[in-house]
């Protein structure tokens, strides 16, 4: 028996079973849970999409709520709206040479970017656009964050923040996520007059009367280098190679409209 | 195998023969998921669940495996069990399965798991092997709890997400202790865990391998 255990014929029997019947089980519980994971997936960003608009109230429905958020694609050199299949996916495109460019100067820590990134605009009932939400993403200090910015019509007031994939120490630059900080963002100006990027999380809190406060946003005490990272990013999405070509459009077309704001966009 | 046995198998990984604590084995992840006691709780049910399962199957099979591959065999059942518990949280508790990130993934190679396959249920039937990963999870849950509640608690002032104390930023008096939040800080609560468990038991209490030579003087090394 003991000769037969550790024959050739039976080591490769027992490995063949074992991965057989392994193989089964883990496919099977990957396949029958897979839409579900997908929903969730979907669900977790919606979610996050509009909570950083300020949409979002506990208990609501994500999916009925989303309804009246509209995606689009824009081409960031020229921020223009193109088209895009659905099952556009932005992070995967930016990992492909032929959608993707090379970042330099790369303040974020991204490397590459897509060509063409995702808008989400909300609308309400009247279908007038209430909010303009960008994807956004740059490196903190472990990691790279993921997040939305949610911006009011007039694409250059702050309507609200927030991140949804990051490995930020919690506690700490995981505070980023603390709705108390986030609310540190609404009703800041991102250019100044002359159309620069001016918004900048500084150091410490910023006062009420210190100059530029309505472009400053106070920094995480202890998450100086996760605060730093959602300043440069922010600063760069926003700045010549991020979404300012498609804001600064956004802003013509609503000045010069002429049928009035729904036509901007 | 009688009654008693079985109970001895339970109990005695608890605080007897804790695997974290006198077996020093699998503090890896105690570090990483405690930082708040629901990614604690969620992994500590799926340590009990793999190890209780893997060694079960594991027992199963424990005749017919050969000796050269019995490790790869227990390998691939741990493995599979783990994924199988990835799945399942994806699905249906995805926030929690967020934050514990690839430390679910990571329970394969928790050595507990393969250090309980390979020292008990290569040799025992399956009930009482089943029993003694039962046993053992519990006495990694134990120090796992242990570590979650005091670092959630003086970490971030909550449990179980529930605000106790309130924390300075959050308008309230407490201070909320930075350390808690990182990884060392897991170490000083084992290490206290420790401490405790064998002021208690002191016959846990190890001797010394060697005994510190008083300090010579250089006249004496030539």
């Amino acid at each position: 028996m003991a000769m037969h255990r550790e024959s050739v014929g039976n080591i490769l029997r027992v490995s063949l079973l074992v991965c057989l019947v392994c193989a089964v089980i883990v496919s099977t519980a990957s396949v029958a849970l897979r839409p579900m994971q997908q929903d969730n997936r979907m669900q977790y960003r919606q979610l996050h999409i509009l909570q950083a608009a300020g949409l979002y109230e506990p208990g609501m429905d994500v999916a009925a709520a989303f309804d009246a958020i509209e995606r689009r694609f824009v081409d960031l050199d020229t921020g223009a709206y193109v088209d895009k299949p659905d099952a556009y996916d932005q992070r995967r495109a930016a990992r492909d040479p032929e959608l993707s460019r090379p970042v330099a100067p790369d303040p974020a820590g991204i490397r590459r970017q897509a060509a063409v990134a995702e808008v989400f605009l909300a609308r309400d009932e009247d279908g007038e656009v209430r909010r303009i939400i960008l994807p956004v993403h740059g490196y903190g200090l472990w990691s790279t964050m993921y997040g939305f910015l949610a911006l009011e019509p007039d694409a250059n007031t702050v309507a609200g923040i927030g991140f949804f994939e990051h490995g930020e120490t919690p506690g700490l630059g995981g505070e980023i996520d603390n709705p108390r900080w986030q609310e540190n963002w609404i009703g800041k100006r991102l250019f100044d007059d002359d159309g620069r990027v001016a918004i900048r999380v500084v150091k410490g809190a910023v006062g009420e009367d210190a100059p530029d406060a309505d472009h400053r946003v106070d920094g995480l005490s202890g998450a100086t280098l996760t605060a730093n990272g959602v300043n440069n990013l922010v600063r760069f999405w926003m700045g010549e190679t991020g979404f300012r070509p498609y804001l600064e459009r956004v802003r013509e077309r609503s000045n010069n409209g002429i049928d009035g704001d729904t036509q901007a966009f | 195998m009688a009654d008693e046995k079985a109970k001895d198998v339970l109990f005695a990984p608890i605080f007897n023969n804790n695997p974290i604590a006198l077996q020093i084995l699998g503090i890896c992840s105690a570090l990483a998921i405690t930082t708040t006691l629901v990614t604690t709780v969620t992994m500590c049910l799926a340590v009990i669940f793999v190890l209780t399962c893997s060694n079960f199957f594991i027992s199963v099979v424990r005749s017919h495996v050969p000796a050269n591959i019995r490790i790869i065999v227990q390998m691939t059942i741990i493995t599979s069990l783990v994924i199988v518990v990835d799945q399942f949280l994806q699905a249906y508790a995805y926030d929690i399965s967020r934050q514990l990130s690839v430390f679910v993934g990571l329970i394969i190679t928790n050595c507990i798991i393969l250090g309980r396959a390979e020292a008990f249920a290569m040799n025992h039937s399956p009930v009482l092997s089943a029993v003694d990963g039962f046993g053992n999870a519990l006495g990694y849950s134990v120090v796992l709890l242990f570590v979650g509640i005091n670092r959630e608690f003086f970490g971030s002032g909550s449990l179980m997400g529930m605000q106790i104390l309130q924390p300075v930023t959050e308008g309230g008096w407490y201070y909320t202790n930075g350390l808690m939040l990182l990884p060392p800080s897991a170490f000083f609560l084992i290490g206290g865990f420790i401490w405790l468990l064998r002021a208690w038991r002191t016959e846990q209490v190890e001797e010394q391998p060697f005994e510190i030579a008083p300090n010579s003087r250089v006249s004496e090394a030539f």
